[in-house]
C-alpha cells in the first residue's frame, strides 16, 4: 500500500444557481490572456444540451479517456504510445477553435466616435484572433444557458443514452440543470499519459495536475487525451495550459478562486487519502458500471490508526492527516454517499465529484396521480430522470443516485418536520438507512455550509508557500521566464540588461498630509 | 572569387554550425518557454492532417538520406558493393520520391501560411521566413535532380561527399572540392547552411525535442514539489 493525498472537491449541483460566477472570477485571475481568450478552466454548462467544445461528451466523437484492451490492460483511447506518435505531424482528434469558439471583442469605441446618423451605433464583434469584423458568434462556453438553442441540437447530449428523450423536447416536460466543469486532477489523468513530452504531471503532495509550461512543446497529444477537454491549446504561446487547482492558493490554505467566490457556496474541498498502489487496478475494472464503486474501494478512511500509520511512513504530514478527518469530499463521497464522480466510464478516476440535484416534482405528482413513497416523493416523479443523471455520474447504474436523491428528499423532509411539525420523523430517515447524526451533519454541511465547514484545506509547508496575488495572469506553471515572449529581463549572461537606466525622478513633489498644495493655475486665466 | 568562395563553403558552414549549436543551446537554457513545435492545427484544420504529414515524412526521409548519402566515407559503401553510379540513381530515385511527397505537402502548407486569415494572422515572422527557405531549399534541390541527370557518373556526387565530410572532420581546404561543381549545387548548400544558421531562432528548434522517450517511460509522471 502507497498512501497518497489529494484534495478533492465536491459540487453540490442541487445549489448550483448558475451564476458564472465562478467561471469568471477564474477567467479574470488566470486566462485573461491573449491566446487564452477562448479558454475557460472553469465554465458552467447547462444539461441537457452538448456544450463547450461541442459534444464534449461523446467519446466517439473524440475519443477521450481511456479504453480497455482485450488484455484487460487500459491505454489512452487515442492510442497507445506508437499511434500517439505516428498521429504527431496531425492528430485526427483534436478540436478546432469553432468547436469552443471564436474568440472576439466588441468594436465598443464606435459607439463614441459613430458620426451623427439616424441609426443608433452598435458595437459589432471583432475577431481577437485575426482582428477583423465577425458577422456572427457561433457559439460559446455556455452557449445552451438556460435551455439556449433549439432541442433538436441539443438532443444530441450523449447523456440521453437508453432515454426516451423526445418527450423532453415539449415544453411542459422540458428539464435542466446546471454543470459547472473544472479540470478533474485525475487520479488515472489521461493527459498525463499521452504527453508525448512528460511535461504534464501529478503533484505528490496534493494531487494537483500541472502542465510544465517550460517543458510543454506543443504536441497537443492531450488535449484530444482529456475526456472533460479541459486542457486548452494557447495558441499565441503555442503551449497547454488547462486549471492549475490555484495551486499557489492552496499551498496557503486558501480555497481555489472559483470555490472562494461561488454565491451559491455549492463548492467542497478537502483531502482525501486513496491508495495509489491499485489505481491502474480500479481503472481497468472490467465492466464500467463497476468503476464508480471501485473507485470508493481505493480511498482510505483517515480515522483507521493502520491507515493513520501507513500514511506517516508515506511521508503525509500531520496537519493532512487532521484535516483528512474532517474533510467535507469525505463525508460526501463515502459517509453519505451523496457525491459522484463526473462520467467514471472514462477510467480517468476523476476528482471533482458532484451531488446530483433534486428537480420540482412533475405536474402529474402535484395532480396526485404519480407515487409518493411514504412522506418523500418518488424519485421518479421527479422531472429530471434518473437515467439521465446517473449517465453523468455513475456510468448508468441508477440506484446509487437514487439513493442519493432520496436521502437529499429525506433530509428536508426530516428537517421540514422539526421546523413546522415539530417532530423528529424517524422513519423517514429509517427508509434511506442514515441516522439522525448523519442527517443534522448534513444539514449542517449542505444547507448552512459553512466557509470553515466546505474548505478544510492544510497548508503546504511553509517553505513551499509563496504569496499568491502576484501570479494572477499567469501562465500555469513553470520554472523558467513564465509568460515570456522571448524576450528577457536578463542579458545572455545573467546580467540585468543595461538599455534602460532607472533615474531618479526629483521633480516630483511629495504630498503630505494636512499640507494644502496650492493649486496650479494656468498663466492664460490668471491675468 | 576564389575569397568569396572560400568563405561561403569554407568559413561559413563553420559560423552557421557553431550559431546552430551555441544558439540552440542558449535558447534551451535562457528561455525554454518558446520552445515549442509551434502547431497552428486548432485555429485551422482542414486538409492539414495530410498536408503536414506528407511534409514531415517527406522531409525527415530527406535528412536522413543526405545524412547517409553525404557522410559515408566511400570506402564504406564501396565494401558494401555499391558504386558511385548506382548511388547516385539511388541518391535521385529516393530523393526525387521523397522530395515530391514533402512538396505536395508542403505547397498546402505554404498557401495555407499565407492565405488562411487565421494562420496568417497568429504567423510570426521567422515562422514565414523559415516555412518559404525550406520551400526554397527544397524546390533547389528537385531542380538539381534534373542537372545531377545529365552526368550520371557519380563524380560530382564524391565531390559533394567529399565537402561535407572534410567539413565535418575539420580539414582545412575543404571548399576546393566545390570548385567544379553546378552552380546549382551550390546554391543549394548555401541554403541549407543558411537553415542551420537560422535554426536556433525559429520554431524548428522543436527537432531536438523529438518525444522519443515518451517509449521508455511509465504513462503516468508524479513529481514531488521539493
Amino acid at each position: 500500500m502507497k498512501i497518497r493525498a489529494q484534495i478533492g472537491k465536491v459540487l453540490n449541483l442541487d445549489k448550483c444557481i448558475g451564476c458564472h460566477t465562478c467561471s469568471v472570477t477564474c477567467k479574470n485571475v488566470w486566462t485573461s490572456r491573449e491566446g487564452m481568450e477562448y479558454a475557460w478552466f472553469n465554465n458552467v454548462e447547462t444539461k441537457p444540451g452538448i456544450g463547450y467544445p461541442k459534444e464534449w461528451e461523446n467519446q466517439k466523437v473524440w475519443n477521450g479517456g481511456w479504453t480497455l484492451k482485450k488484455d484487460g490492460d487500459i491505454q489512452p483511447k487515442i492510442g497507445g504510445k506508437w499511434r500517439i506518435l505516428a498521429n504527431i505531424f496531425g492528430n485526427p482528434d483534436l478540436p478546432e477553435i469553432d468547436d469552443y469558439y471564436e474568440p472576439f471583442d466588441f468594436d465598443y469605441q464606435h459607439l463614441h466616435n459613430a458620426p451623427e446618423g439616424k441609426h443608433q451605433p452598435t458595437a459589432r464583434p471583432r475577431s481577437l484572433i485575426t482582428g477583423k469584423r465577425m458577422q456572427k458568434i457561433e457559439w460559446g462556453p455556455n452557449w445552451e444557458d438556460i435551455l439556449g438553442t433549439e432541442f433538436e441540437n441539443r438532443r444530441k447530449d450523449i447523456n440521453f443514452e437508453n432515454v426516451q428523450k423526445d418527450i423532453y423536447g415539449e415544453f411542459e416536460n422540458t428539464f435542466m440543470m446546471y454543470l459547472p466543469r473544472l479540470c478533474e486532477h485525475c487520479l488515472n489523468p489521461t493527459c498525463v499519459a499521452s504527453c508525448p513530452s512528460g511535461a504534464i504531471y501529478k503533484r505528490e503532495e496534493d494531487g494537483i495536475v500541472l502542465i510544465d509550461q517550460d517543458k510543454c512543446r506543443g504536441w497537443r497529444m492531450c488535449i484530444s487525451a482529456c475526456p472533460y477537454k479541459k486542457i486548452y491549446f494557447n495558441w499565441k504561446s503555442g503551449k497547454s495550459e488547462k486549471c492549475i487547482f490555484c495551486y499557489p492558493r492552496i499551498e496557503m490554505g486558501e480555497p481555489t478562486v472559483c470555490s472562494e467566490t461561488c454565491v451559491g457556496r455549492i463548492r467542497y474541498l478537502g483531502v482525501m487519502l486513496y491508495d495509489a498502489d491499485r489505481i491502474k487496478e480500479a481503472a481497468s475494472t472490467e465492466s464500467e458500471l463497476d468503476l464508480y464503486q471501485e473507485q470508493l474501494n481505493i480511498f482510505l478512511d483517515p480515522n483507521d490508526p493502520a491507515v493513520i500509520a501507513q500514511a506517516r511512513k508515506d511521508g503525509i504530514p500531520d496537519n493532512w492527516l487532521e484535516s483528512a478527518k474532517a474533510s467535507p469530499v469525505y463525508k460526501m463521497a463515502m459517509d453519505w454517499k451523496l457525491a459522484f464522480p463526473l462520467h467514471p466510464e472514462y477510467r480517468t478516476l476523476p476528482m471533482v465529484w458532484y451531488i446530483p440535484p433534486l428537480s420540482p416534482i412533475q405536474a402529474a405528482a402535484d395532480s396526485g396521480k404519480i407515487g409518493v413513497n411514504g412522506i418523500i416523493p418518488d424519485v421518479d416523479s421527479l422531472r429530471i430522470p434518473v437515467k439521465y443523471l446517473a449517465n453523468m455520474l455513475t456510468a448508468g447504474d441508477e440506484a446509487p443516485v437514487t439513493l442519493a436523491l432520496k436521502r437529499l428528499l429525506a433530509m428536508r423532509a426530516y428537517k421540514r418536520g422539526q421546523h413546522v411539525d415539530g417532530i423528529n420523523n424517524q422513519t423517514v430517515l429509517d427508509a434511506v438507512d442514515l441516522s439522525a447524526r448523519q442527517v443534522e451533519e448534513m444539514y449542517r454541511y449542505l444547507a448552512i455550509a459553512n466557509y470553515e465547514d466546505r474548505f478544510v484545506i492544510p497548508t503546504g509547508h511553509r517553505k513551499e508557500a509563496t504569496e499568491a496575488f502576484q501570479e494572477q495572469g499567469g501562465c500555469g506553471f513553470s520554472f523558467g521566464d513564465g509568460c515570456s515572449n522571448g524576450s528577457s529581463e536578463l542579458n545572455l549572461f545573467g546580467n540585468k540588461k543595461t538599455n534602460s537606466v532607472s533615474i531618479n525622478v526629483g521633480s516630483v513633489k511629495k504630498y503630505e498630509p494636512g499640507v494644502r498644495i496650492p493649486p496650479v493655475i494656468p498663466k492664460s486665466l490668471s491675468s | 572569387m576564389n575569397y568569396i568562395h572560400d568563405l561561403l563553403f569554407g568559413v561559413y558552414p563553420y559560423i552557421a554550425g557553431a550559431v546552430f549549436l551555441l544558439g540552440s543551446w542558449v535558447r534551451f537554457d535562457k528561455d525554454q518557454y518558446s520552445w515549442k513545435a509551434g502547431s497552428s492545427q486548432m485555429l485551422s484544420n482542414r486538409g492539414f492532417r495530410r498536408a503536414n504529414t506528407q511534409f514531415h515524412v517527406g522531409i525527415l526521409l530527406l535528412f536522413f538520406g543526405h545524412l547517409f548519402g553525404l557522410l559515408t566515407p566511400p570506402s564504406v559503401y564501396h565494401a558494401l558493393g555499391l558504386t558511385a553510379e548506382i548511388k547516385q540513381l539511388v541518391a535521385m530515385g529516393f530523393g526525387g520520391a521523397f522530395g515530391i511527397l514533402c512538396f505536395l505537402g508542403m505547397t498546402s502548407l505554404v498557401k495555407r501560411r499565407l492565405t488562411d486569415p487565421r494562420v496568417r494572422a497568429t504567423s510570426n515572422t521567422s515562422d514565414i521566413f523559415i516555412l518559404l527557405l525550406i520551400y526554397v531549399q527544397l524546390i533547389l534541390g528537385l531542380l538539381s535532380i534534373y542537372v545531377s541527370s545529365s552526368h550520371m557518373d557519380g563524380q560530382q556526387m564524391l565531390l559533394l561527399a567529399e565537402w561535407a565530410q572534410q567539413i565535418v572532420t575539420f580539414h582545412a581546404g575543404a571548399a576546393d572540392a566545390l570548385l567544379t561543381v553546378n552552380w546549382l549545387y551550390k546554391l543549394h548548400i548555401f541554403v541549407g547552411l543558411t537553415m542551420f544558421l537560422t535554426f536556433p531562432f525559429t520554431r524548428l528548434v522543436h527537432i531536438w525535442s523529438a518525444p522519443i522517450w515518451y517509449f521508455g517511460r511509465n504513462f503516468q509522471i508524479v513529481r514531488r514539489k521539493i
